[in-house]
Order: C-alpha cells, then sequence, then structure tokens
C-alpha cells in the first residue's frame, strides 16, 4: 500500500529533515509513527500524497512512484487517501455538512449518492446532528471527528493522519483514535503521526519510531 | 446529468453568485465605462459615416456660368466638356432648375421670393475620368463663359480623411481600453483567488484538479466581461438618447431628419462577445499567474 525505500528529503536552504527512510505500511495495516517534534513526521506524511518530493529514493503509494508522478497525476492520486491535519483544514465559510461535500463536488457521484454519502460520513464519526452548524461552533474534538468525516466520504483505501490529537484532551484523543481504529477494522490502511507514544502504545499496533530523521 | 456538466453548471452558478457581489458588480461598471468609450465612438462614427456615403465622392467639379450668359453659349461649352478626354460625365443645371433645388431647403424659399429674381447661373457638374481636379478645375476656369469653377469633393474628401482618423483614434482607443479590461479582470480574479486561497488550498489537498479549481474563474472572467459589455451598452444607449434630443432639432432646422443611430444587433452582439473574451483573458492570465503560488503546505 505504502511503501519508502532510502528516502530522503532535503528542503531548499540546506536542512534535512529525512535521511535513508525505509519501510513499508500493507494493506489493512495501522500503524503510527511517533518522535518529538522536528523528528521529521509530517515531512514524511506529506511525500505520500506528494504535498512534497523526496530528494531521493522511492515512495510508492497505490503502486505509483509518487517522486515521479506528473502535476497532473497528484489530484487523483490524493482522491485515493484521506488527509487529517492536526488543523484540521476545515473551511469556517460553510456548514460542517458542506464540508463534507467539497471531495464529492468533483466525483462522479449523483447529487443524491453524494448527499447519502456526506451524511453517512457524519454519522460515523457522531456529527450527522450538527451537520448545519457552522465548523466554528464545534468543540475541537468535533471539529478533527469533521476532518475524518471529511476524509473518508470519498471511500479512501488509505487514510493519514498528522498529529490528529495534538490539541485534543485525553478523552477527545481517544475518541478520534478509535475512530481510525474502526475504519481499520473495516480494510482501510491507516497511518497516524503522533507525538504522544504513551497514547499509540495502548493501541497494540507497530510504532515506527522518528528521531532527528532517521527511523529508530 | 454527466458528472462533468454538473461541474459546470456548478462553476457557472458560484461565478454568477461571485458576479452579484458588490466587488464583482463593481468591476463590471468599471469594465462597461471602459467599453463604452470605443462602443459608444463607433456608434457616432457609423453615423456620420452613413451621412458621408450620402455624398458622393467622386471627383467632380460644378462649373458656372456668367450670369448673362446665354443657353447657347452654354449648350456650346457642354459640347466642348463632352468632347473633352479627362471628363467622364457632363450633367447640365439650368439656373432654373437649381432655384428650385434651393428653394427645397427649409428657410430659404421666403428668401428666394423676397429676391424678385433668379440670381443664380447655369452650371454644370463635371466629373473627372481621373483623380486630378486641380488643374483641370484651373484649364475648365479660363474656358468662355465660364464665371467660377468649384471642386466640390474636396470637403466631403476632408470629411471622409476625419472619419478615417476617428476610426483610427477609435481602434487605438479601443486596444487601450480592451488591454485595460483585461488588467480590471486580471486584477479582480486575483483577489477572489486571494479570498479564496484556504479554499483553493484544501480542494488541492483532497484531491481538486487545476482545471476543476480554474473554472468558476473563468467563467467569473467570461461574465464580468460580457456584463461590463452589456453596461457599455446601455451607457450607449443613454448617452445617444440624450445627444439626439439636440440633434433633433439641429437637424430639423437643416430640413434633414439625421439622427446617431444605436449599435446594430450584430455590433452589439460583437461588442458583448469581445468583452466576454477579454475577461476571459484576463481571467486566464491571473489564474495562471497565481493558482500556481497556491500549493498545499
Amino acid at each position: 500500500m505504502v511503501s519508502f525505500s532510502a528516502v530522503a528529503k532535503r528542503y531548499p536552504g540546506g536542512k534535512a529533515a529525512l535521511h535513508d527512510v525505509s519501510f513499508a505500511v500493507e494493506a489493512g495495516e495501522l500503524a503510527f509513527i511517533t518522535g518529538r517534534s522536528g523528528a521529521g513526521k509530517s515531512t514524511l506524511l506529506k511525500l505520500i500524497p506528494a504535498i512534497e518530493r523526496p530528494s531521493s529514493g522511492s515512495v510508492i503509494v497505490h503502486g505509483h512512484n509518487v517522486g515521479a508522478l506528473r502535476r497532473a497525476a497528484i489530484p487523483y492520486l490524493r482522491r485515493n487517501i484521506g488527509l487529517v491535519f492536526q488543523d484540521q483544514k476545515l473551511l469556517y465559510d460553510r456548514s460542517v455538512y458542506d464540508n463534507v461535500m467539497l471531495p464529492l463536488a468533483f466525483s462522479d457521484h449523483a447529487p443524491n449518492e453524494a448527499a447519502r454519502r456526506a451524511r453517512a460520513a457524519l454519522d460515523k464519526v457522531g456529527l450527522l446532528a450538527r451537520e448545519k452548524a457552522n465548523p466554528i461552533e464545534l468543540s475541537g474534538g468535533e471539529q478533527q471527528r469533521l476532518a475524518i468525516a471529511r476524509a473518508v466520504v470519498n471511500r479512501p483505501a488509505l487514510l493519514v493522519a498528522d498529529e490528529p490529537t495534538a490539541n485534543l484532551d485525553a478523552e477527545s484523543a481517544a475518541r478520534v483514535l478509535d475512530i481510525f481504529v474502526a475504519f481499520n477494522q473495516v480494510g482501510v490502511t491507516v497511518l497516524i503521526a503522533s507525538h504522544d507514544r504513551g497514547l499509540v502504545e495502548r493501541y497494540g499496533k507497530r510504532v515506527l519510531q522518528l528521531s532527528e530523521g532517521k527511523l529508530a | 446529468m454527466k458528472a462533468w456538466a454538473r461541474q459546470h453548471v456548478a462553476a457557472f452558478r458560484s461565478a454568477l453568485r461571485r458576479l452579484s457581489r458588490p466587488a464583482g458588480v463593481l468591476s463590471a461598471l468599471v469594465i462597461g465605462v471602459a467599453v463604452s468609450l470605443p462602443a459608444g465612438g463607433y456608434a457616432l462614427l457609423e453615423s456620420l459615416r452613413e451621412v458621408a456615403a450620402r455624398v458622393t465622392l467622386e471627383p467632380q467639379i460644378s462649373v458656372f456660368l456668367r450670369p448673362e450668359a446665354k443657353r447657347a453659349e452654354a449648350d456650346a461649352l457642354g459640347m466642348a466638356l463632352r468632347a473633352d478626354p479627362r471628363i467622364s460625365a457632363v450633367r447640365f443645371i439650368p439656373r432654373e432648375e437649381a432655384l428650385k433645388q434651393l428653394g427645397a431647403v427649409e428657410g430659404l424659399p421666403d428668401v428666394i421670393a423676397s429676391l424678385g429674381r433668379n440670381p443664380l447661373p447655369d452650371a454644370f457638374v463635371v466629373t473627372a475620368a481621373g483623380e486630378s481636379l486641380e488643374p483641370l478645375a484651373a484649364e475648365l476656369a479660363k474656358l468662355p463663359g465660364v464665371a467660377h469653377v468649384q471642386a466640390d469633393t474636396v470637403w466631403a474628401r476632408r470629411l471622409t480623411a476625419l472619419a478615417r482618423i476617428g476610426r483610427l483614434g477609435l481602434g487605438l482607443l479601443a486596444a487601450l481600453l480592451g488591454a485595460g479590461l483585461v488588467a480590471v479582470t486580471f486584477n479582480t480574479i486575483r483577489l477572489q483567488i486571494l479570498t479564496l486561497r484556504d479554499e483553493i488550498e484544501v480542494s488541492k489537498l483532497i484531491g481538486a484538479t487545476d482545471g476543476f479549481i480554474r473554472r468558476p474563474f473563468y467563467y467569473l472572467g467570461l461574465l464580468q466581461g460580457i456584463a461590463g459589455g452589456a453596461i457599455a451598452l446601455g451607457i450607449v444607449a443613454g448617452i445617444i438618447a440624450l445627444l439626439n434630443r439636440e440633434v433633433r432639432l439641429l437637424a430639423e432646422s437643416y430640413g434633414s431628419s439625421f439622427r446617431f443611430a444605436l449599435l446594430s444587433r450584430d455590433d452589439a452582439g460583437a461588442v458583448l462577445l469581445l468583452a466576454g473574451l477579454l475577461g476571459w483573458i484576463g481571467a486566464h492570465l491571473s489564474v495562471s499567474r497565481h493558482l500556481r503560488q497556491i500549493e498545499p503546505r
């Protein structure tokens, strides 16, 4: 599903974020990436949907070498990856429902089917009753769940989350992680970056430890 | 409905919504005022061109005989003119007919009646075979019985030359304001892109193609241009209606029914089409330049 082979990433200006990173995540697996702030977790996750390109090595996602993808092909790669960010990247000029509808705007689904999918995604994260609310009215945990609903509405085979629990209290964080686990149990491959090693170890899943850009 | 058609309809509606906001309306107004200048100038020049077209532009010379010249002298002169190879046509206008024509001009019958006699001479209207009128006119002036010679087309040629300069000026003005229209659209779309930066970034993150993101902006540029063109046509129609109130009075005093005409349906369609096209070009330039700068980080 996701395979990194001798990946290095150096940003313009010379800062090296990743060195010789190699690992693979199989289809249907749930894996955590942990490490301190600045360890390279976000950079690693950004390589998967081609937000960043590797400086060397190869990143294979869904069988495609991300580093060699043409610019025009990137949107189609991203449609098969559900992305969740620490800052949620929600749109606050529209309702909860419209935020979830956003990825469906460029899908081939008929309007009725799109609406059904959006409500189903909101239902899965427990936000169906808040569909008309503005995201600004939601708590931090609810906003993160809304971001998850948007990420899964197109039913991607791969979910990638960067510090989805970073700003949440323990209860909200556990609820958010439980949602990821639930998606993983129905076959979705999940890769989550978190600095909270204690939290992720509770789930008994594979943990990749990043330190100064290298896998431990 | 197919997905692509649904997306186009959604993009079109989104562009209409943005156009109906105050910023969109103001931009369309600016474009309308800019387009109204060349469009209005064109409408006025077209009206004048129609008047100029009624005036013969053939190289003609009016040859006026001495008032005391006898009809036999006029006939002899007519034969000489017709025999001249430099002359392609000769038309004799007897003094009685000239007076009749003059009497048809509004306001003059009373003046003519007060004269008590016909002050007009017999005349020939000579059409030259070539372009060079002045040497021929000078020679005709020396013929026996001739009192005065006038090359009639000089003023008409001047009018045509002035109209040509006017059209050239309008063309340059249109090009300049067309560039202005593109610039206004470019800036409007730039501001829209900046306003929607978050939405564009999120859309790119979740898999929107460049085409999907660009589409509403292209529609906005096109619609803004067309709206500006429609406003320009309204402004031109208003100005022509106002001008015609005064022109009607002036023209009637000369016995003329002249009025400035509105742009024809074809010309109005061309204004809308061109304004829309320039709006689309402005949007294309702006989108190409600014969308690439917004990438998810």
